[in-house]
């Protein structure tokens, strides 16, 4: 046929990619339920050393899936970086400005609010 | 003003979008773009969520206290579980997607169409592991009374473990029951009653002397929920409004209403992408049958699809993360 693809099957990579993903989701739930205490009661960047932790490993399973479940990896570099630097750094302004925001109504409310009756 | 002006050249270099300049039919390249923005509204909801979670950060519901349910397995602290085998549903359903779009670039109409079954199962599989989550959220596990300022309050038994209300309230004849219009009051309008009363409630506290309460805030320390001495609970109760029984938007025994807004929020609007990329998935799951890509030459329109599929996926990776391991 003449559209026959020069495209050969990946479907070796992609099994290889579930692999990958499902180990990662695993593995945080696994430390989401034992949430060991080295980890957990720890302060590390505002928050514990395990919430680090799980947010390195969602943004590993996040290129995974946008790489070779969306195939990005064989997309342009322009379009690449238009669409992943775009939400890459947007994302991250947003999240900095809000959370900062945050901690700080926290710092002023927190004092204010009344537990004992 | 010449400089302006549309010539046959600028004509030339653009060629009605036969040229790529991104590499991308016009199709899919939108499709990405579509995709970036709709990532940026998910960012701005769980964003407010992560403000409003730094806020409350003293009292925020613990989320292995709140999903705690598991098919089969009642009664059962099972937390984390039952989401992440949703986590897997949805990644697997995911992995037939991109085995489709595989298929399509071979031109294998019979692998194409099996696979494009298969996610379509795991759309609908995931989309009715949502309803139950939200089943249980709606419905409740323990109880709690809700203070005159909104606070929660919780029941925990003398291990500091939580207490459902109907394991220590009192029973009383004093019930009323619900003014409605078949019972004649078809001038006055309320709510459905609880099925335990304050009053129970209370009376109940009081006749076990093992029990006590617990309130909303959390111990910096040992990141739980700090309990009240008995001595002292009476002095809450005292303060108590209304018996609380599962979450909605208004109310939530697990703490935070805010919590319960948020979730349903985030949840059903991911949900809701789930719904239409299932629909979209059907549609093109009959043209791969009818043959439409075949003829056309090419499956661009799966691959197409199979973004907007992988994307709802990326989108339930980060609300895993967020509501229920962070």
């Amino acid at each position: 046929m003449a559209h026959a693809q020069e495209h050969t099957s990946h479907t070796k990579l992609i099994w290889k990619v579930f692999g990958i993903l499902s180990a990662i989701t695993l593995v945080e739930v696994i430390l989401g339920i034992i949430k060991p205490e080295f980890l957990h009661l720890t302060n590390f960047l505002g928050t514990s050393l395990l919430n680090i932790i799980f947010l390195v490993l969602t943004l590993v399973k996040a290129y995974y899936i946008t790489w070779f479940f969306m195939h990005m990896a064989d997309e342009k570099k322009n379009l690449r970086r238009a669409v992943v630097w775009t939400a890459f750094f947007l994302i991250c302004y947003l999240a900095a400005l809000l959370l900062i925001e945050g901690s700080y109504i926290n710092d002023v409310l927190g004092p204010l609010t009344k537990w004992n009756y | 003003m010449e400089s302006t002006i549309a010539t046959n050249a600028n004509r030339d270099n653009w060629d009605g979008g036969a040229n790529k300049p991104l590499g991308a039919s016009y199709g899919k390249m939108m499709m990405w773009f579509f995709i970036l923005s709709d990532a940026l509204t998910f960012s701005g909801f769980l964003g407010a969520y992560g403000l409003m979670r730094f806020k409350f950060i003293d009292s925020w519901p613990i989320a292995d206290e709140v999903f705690t349910h598991f098919p089969f397995l009642h009664g059962v602290h099972a937390p984390m579980y039952y989401v992440a085998l949703m986590t897997f549903i949805l990644i697997f359903s995911s992995v037939t997607m991109v085995l489709a779009v595989d298929a399509g670039h071979q031109m294998n109409k019979t692998k194409v169409t099996f696979y494009m079954f298969l996610t379509i199962i795991g759309g609908a599989i995931f989309l009715g592991s949502q309803a139950w989550e939200w089943k249980n959220f709606i419905g409740g596990s323990y109880g709690a009374v809700q203070l005159n300022d909104g606070k929660i309050i919780q029941f925990v038994n003398a291990s500091g473990e939580q207490i459902t209300l109907e394991s220590f309230a009192k029973p009383s004849q004093t019930e009323r029951t619900q003014h409605i219009k078949s019972k004649g009051l078809w001038f006055v309008e309320e709510a459905a009653l609880p099925a335990i009363t304050l009053n129970e409630v209370i009376e109940g506290f009081k006749a076990h002397p093992e029990i006590t309460i617990r309130t909303e805030q959390v111990n910096p320390e040992l990141k739980e929920k700090i309990i009240i001495p008995r001595e002292n609970a009476m002095a809450y109760l005292n303060e108590s409004k209304a018996v609380v029984t599962g979450a909605n938007l208004q109310v939530n025994e697990y703490g935070k209403t805010l919590f319960a807004d948020f979730f349903f929020f985030i949840t059903g609007f991911h949900g809701f992408h789930v719904l239409s990329g299932v629909i979209i998935n059907v549609i093109v799951f009959f043209n791969v049958i009818i043959g439409t890509y075949e003829r056309r030459g090419h499956y661009e329109m799966v691959e197409k699809v199979g973004l907007y599929w992988h994307f709802v996926d990326l989108v339930w990776v980060f609300v895993f993360t967020f509501f229920y391991l962070v």
